[in-house]
């Protein structure tokens, strides 16, 4: 993102009327969303490419318990490295400069995070304000991300009280997302809607405007720890929020599906969705992100694949 | 930079074509040249023509034009194997229906990408919707065959089925019209569109290796010459169409009279309302499935799209967006939208009439991105400054073309809707359930789709309403077409034709008056006027006509009705008709009980008056009177339990199969039995919400006549039932000429079934006609005679929360 000359979402005034009125019909919604993948395909060099650019859009992440100094650099090395030299320059990519989008930690490992990618213009993304649930004391939250863009995250990945959306009490989570967004100060705000704990579309597509009106940079599925997390039905409402959105404001707000993506098959997909649905504008870092810890493995294998001919191996491709 | 680079800054899509080569091997196998498949197998090609690739314009394979030789050995190769087909038991053609779904899916590919090539449309439509949807036909209808003696008793197979199916989805119109045929125990000829006969073809040789025997499918090709020879054969007993409502006219009249039984899927222009609660971007997606779909070649295409007024300009601007997102391209392309229009003349047909609408005012809106240069292809197209008056606005164009309209309320939207001469299909959107199953059943269509358009299953009916045709394919509703009561096929007619002619030497015909009128001087006169509206009218003649008994003595007069006098009745049919349409099961079960009872109360009087009439015996007089009463109990007792169903459909919501009445029917009812036939074609009728005008018969007119005070006394809403007596087949042809008639009832002699149903083709209102020589007493198959009725109508109902 450092890259990016985007001018930030400058938020909006809370319009209730509007979030009111939004009504998202389900099942239209997952006929679209399922054949998004059918009416669009890419293959060959086409496909290379488009994978190549799924790794430039990619937050590497790890958000474990058992998360250490070690495996969170073994991260940040790959996220440098994304792709053996020996691929890219057989794909003619070399010159790309291809890495990841961001590492995407917790708070303890920002430090260590921003240490070992010195020098590459990789963000550190740092989940926040409570992660995964969102219920630590509010001053806790907000201290939270101070403490994080202090540690010298770029962008920080808050989560919203699911019970604001539950119980339709949107003034709440506008003002949340708004004191989120205040304390993040120059780091970019993404607002991570835990969408699979939000029980309708309606409720997602509502969520996802109001954390847009409260100046989100990025609006973002899941936590990855949601019984559901991304899908593409998820997607398709959050990114025409988006779409509304720019045509309302002006502002260009990123869009982040997170967890379970785990294939190059299905990162296509959300690629495919973003072009459909909102422009090639939208398949840049700076407004749009996978949160994954497991799908580079499989873009390297097809990757390979695209050059040798042969189908790849995981153990052939450098760990994370 | 290389390619690759290249393209990770563009993100553009590139080429991903499916393989032609397994199709193009097949192709060639037969050298590209067929003749028809007949009796199992094939014929040496004759003089043929040529199929091409649209895409190309580049000849794929000759077909044999057929002629009436070729469909002559068909329909002889069909006949000879029905015997055979018709005695597996069900289990046994289960088996086979189950084998050709299976046959289906083994060479779905193989299907997806030969339809592709013929037809022009996407690969993708054909992998994901066309075959996949055929080989699901066959399995539900395997099903059906296993389970024709529970679910259908005392039916049979109507015996060798001519169908003639449409080139915009070749393979699906095939196995909508093949599954059910085969399924009742029919034996088929069918001839495929001229555009796209190959898919056929291969579908009948993959049948016959998995087993199908010879005979029962028999495929011949050509053109419309060949569906002629198809219609006109005497040996066929029922035509299946699909295509268009001109030719569906040329069909009706061709088989007038014939006794082939008849099913007709025709043309459409099919409203897509959208109302200003609707989930906008949902609705644009919409667009895209309903007229962007198969090139907006598609008979229920949503075409017209209703917008209320105040969201009309962000719809619009959110379906140009969108349209700068669809591609046209390759048909073999696995990543684009909308491949070619079919043919060169379609294509001229299209940009005919788009230039006609722009000359006449409206808006064209076309995307901006290119499509192929070669080969037929056409934008995906929207007008908007249409009005109704709009030649686009009514014709079918049968392409890519949207044309917008706007409303103001949801009654508006009903009348924009149903103001056209087709009822095939309707869209309507909003997130507003009372809404939604408020106006579904006001839409005149077969089906209506809520949240949603182009759905198909093969466990739910579709058809239409008006000219869209009528007959439905899938679901229950669809078997009736392929069924007849054991008994009552046409080869069973002719037996009953031959002892009717035998008796009739014996029979007495009525004579003219020879006799001076009999005036009592002490009766009052009773002349009977038309029951018009609820009221007693004079006919517009000013004659009345005398009604003779069998030995000729003037027993009363009734009005001589004539043209203005139907006109008159259909009028106050049609005002009657959407209070009784709407009326409770509950109160149209009341009146009829009510008719039964005041019927009952003059038992007497109607026995003296069939006896003075015709001649009957006190005892067959007080039976038909009695059946009668026993008739509008009966019906009385089905007007509240004639219930629809709930079909099981495989999508996540529901598809409600509603039995809606017709509208206005004309009824002509047999001189045999003048009270119990025109009860027994009355009752079930108004039973189900339809409004009648009747005309009874002309030698014995004086017991309907004399019903006038029954329905009255009996809170009959005036309009329900209007009489207009008279010369029988003379006023029922004017019946069955008017267009605000929506159905005849005939029961009368071969020459008169012939007139109405010639006559019937002006607006291609549904006939029911039988013989008089059939039963018309209320004792029969009741069930029959609601189904004819009613229609079905498919409400499918997605829902999520």
């Amino acid at each position: 993102m450092s890259a990016s000359t985007l001018p930030r979402n400058t938020g909006q005034p809370l319009d209730l009327e509007r979030v009111r009125a939004i009504r998202v019909n389900r099942s239209s919604a997952e006929r679209r969303a399922a054949t998004i993948p059918t009416r669009r395909t890419v293959k060959k060099e086409w496909q290379a490419a488009w994978l190549l650019k799924a790794i430039t859009l990619m937050d590497l992440t790890t958000l474990s318990g058992d998360d250490t100094a070690g495996n969170v650099t073994r991260l940040c090395a790959k996220a440098r490295r994304p792709v053996r030299d020996e691929i890219l320059a057989a794909l003619g990519a070399g010159s790309l400069g291809i890495t990841v989008g961001a590492v995407c930690v917790y708070h303890r490992w920002v430090e260590t995070a921003v240490r070992a990618l010195e020098g590459s213009g990789i963000p550190v993304a740092a989940v926040s304000t409570g992660f995964p649930a969102g219920l630590s004391p509010f001053e806790t939250r907000l201290a939270e991300i101070r403490a994080s863009v202090a540690a010298g995250a770029r962008e920080i990945d808050i989560v919203i009280t699911r019970a604001h959306v539950l119980t339709g009490d949107w003034t709440a989570l506008y003002d949340e997302v708004c004191a989120f967004r205040e304390a993040c100060g120059d780091a970019h705000l993404k607002a991570i809607l835990a969408t699979g704990e939000l029980a309708t579309l309606t409720h997602v597509a509502r969520a996802s405007w109001v954390a847009m009106q409260a100046g989100a940079d990025f609006i973002k599925t899941s936590t990855g720890k949601e019984g559901v997390n991304a899908t593409l039905p998820v997607s398709l409402v959050m990114v025409r929020q988006i779409r509304e959105y720019a045509e309302v404001s002006g502002c260009l707000v990123g869009y982040k599906p997170a967890g379970g993506i785990r294939a190059a098959k299905p990162a296509l997909d959300y690629l495919l969705l973003m072009k459909e649905e909102l422009g090639v504008r939208w398949l840049q870092p700076d407004l749009f992100r996978f949160g994954a810890s497991g799908l580079l493995t499989d873009i390297e294998r097809q990757l390979e694949h695209h050059v040798t001919g042969r189908y790849a191996a995981a153990h052939r491709q450098p760990m994370p | 930079m290389t390619r690759v680079a290249d393209l990770f800054q563009s993100m553009d899509y590139g080429p991903a074509p499916e393989s032609d080569a397994e199709a193009r091997a097949w192709l060639a196998a037969h050298d590209a040249t067929f003749g028809h498949f007949v009796a199992g197998t094939w014929t040496k090609a004759g003089k043929t023509f040529a199929v091409i690739d649209p895409s190309t314009n580049a000849p794929l394979a000759k077909v044999t034009q057929g002629t009436a030789a070729d469909v002559e050995a068909a329909v002889k190769a069909a006949r000879g194997a029905f015997g055979k087909w018709t005695k597996l038991t069900p289990h046994q053609r289960a088996r086979h229906l189950y084998a050709l779904a299976r046959m289906v899916q083994k060479h779905a590919r193989l299907f997806a990408v030969l339809e592709s090539m013929d037809n022009g449309k996407p690969i993708r439509e054909t992998r994901d919707l066309d075959i996949p949807l055929v080989a699901r036909h066959f399995y539900h209808h395997a099903g059906w065959a296993q389970l024709l003696p529970d679910e259908f008793p005392g039916y049979g197979p109507v015996g060798v089925v001519g169908q003639i199916i449409p080139w915009n989805f070749p393979l699906l119109m095939l196995a909508w019209k093949v599954a059910p045929a085969l399924a009742a125990g029919n034996t088929v000829v069918l001839k495929p569109a001229e555009f796209t006969p190959l898919s056929a073809l291969l579908f009948a040789e993959l049948a016959a290796q998995a087993g199908l025997p010879p005979g029962v499918l028999n495929i011949v090709t050509g053109d419309g010459a060949t569906g002629a020879a198809l219609v006109a054969h005497p040996g066929v007993d029922k035509i299946a169409f699909t295509g268009s409502t001109e030719v569906g006219k040329i069909i009706r009249k061709a088989t007038a009279g014939s006794g082939k039984k008849l099913s007709l899927e025709l043309g459409g222009k099919s409203p897509f309302i959208v109302y200003e609660d609707a989930d906008l971007d949902a609705v644009v997606e919409g667009v895209v499935d309903a007229i962007w779909f198969n090139q907006g070649q598609v008979c229920c295409a949503g075409s017209r799209l209703l917008v209320q007024e105040g969201i009309h300009d962000r719809l619009i601007a959110k379906l140009r967006a969108r349209m700068e997102t669809l591609r046209v391209g390759r048909p073999l392309d696995k990543g684009i939208d909308m491949g070619a229009i079919v043919a060169p003349e379609q294509l001229e047909r299209i940009r005919a009439l788009c230039a006609q609408g722009e000359a006449e005012g409206a808006t064209r809106w076309q995307a901006s991105g290119a499509v192929p240069s070669t080969g037929c292809f056409f934008p995906p197209t929207l007008f908007t400054n249409v009005s109704p008056a709009s030649t686009i606005a009514q014709v079918e164009i049968f392409g890519p073309v949207m044309v917008a309209m706007t409303f103001r309320t949801p009654e508006e939207s009903v009348a924009l809707a149903n103001n056209t001469v087709y009822g095939l299909a309707a869209s309507l959107w909003t997130e507003n359930i009372n809404l939604a199953l408020d106006i579904a059943p006001k839409l005149k269509a077969g089906v209506v789709w809520v949240n949603a358009t182009n759905l198909f299953d093969a466990a739910a009916g579709f058809g239409g309403y008006r000219e869209s045709g009528f007959g439905r394919e899938g679901g229950k509703e669809g078997m009736w077409e392929y069924l007849l009561p054991e008994g009552a096929t046409r080869a069973s007619e002719a037996a009953v034709r031959k002892a009717r002619e035998a008796k009739k030497a014996a029979s007495r015909a009525p004579e003219t008056l020879r006799e001076p009128l009999l005036s009592p001087v002490d009766q009052v006169d009773r002349t009977a006027k038309l029951f018009i509206g609820g009221k007693q009218a004079r006919p517009d003649s000013g004659y009345s006509r005398a009604i003779l008994d069998p030995k000729g003595r003037i027993v009363g007069e009734v009005g001589e009705g004539n043209r203005k006098d139907v006109r008159n009745a259909v009028e106050a049919a049609q005002a009657a008709a959407k209070g009784w349409a709407t009326s409770t099961g509950h109160l149209r079960a009341q009146i009829l009980y009510y008719i039964g009872e005041n019927l009952s109360a003059r038992a007497d009087e109607f026995v003296s008056r069939l006896r003075a009439m015709t001649g009957a015996s006190a005892r067959e007089a007080t039976r038909e009177v009695e059946q009668s009463i026993q008739g509008c109990f009966a019906y009385a007792a089905w007007a509240d339990k004639w219930d629809g169903a709930v079909h099981q459909v495989p999508f996540r919501g529901v598809a409600i199969a509603m039995q809606e009445p017709i509208g206005v029917v004309g009824v002509i009812t047999p001189h045999a039995a003048p009270l119990g036939g025109f009860v027994s074609m009355v009752a079930p009728l108004i039973a189900t919400g339809n409004t009648v005008v009747a005309i009874p018969s002309e030698l014995h007119p004086l017991a309907a006549t004399d019903l006038y005070t029954v329905f009255e006394s009996s809170d009959l809403p005036g309009g329900v039932v209007n009489i207009v007596t008279g010369a029988s087949e003379a006023l029922g042809k004017v019946l069955a000429e008017h267009d605000d008639v929506e159905a005849v009832w005939f029961m009368g002699t071969e020459d008169g079934r012939r007139t109405i149903e010639l006559a019937s083709a002006g607006n291609m209102k549904r006939t029911f006609c039988r013989l008089a020589a059939s039963d018309p007493s209320v004792t029969g198959d009741m069930k029959a005679l609601l189904r004819e009725a009613t229609q079905v109508k498919n409400i499918w109902v997605p829902y999520g929360a």
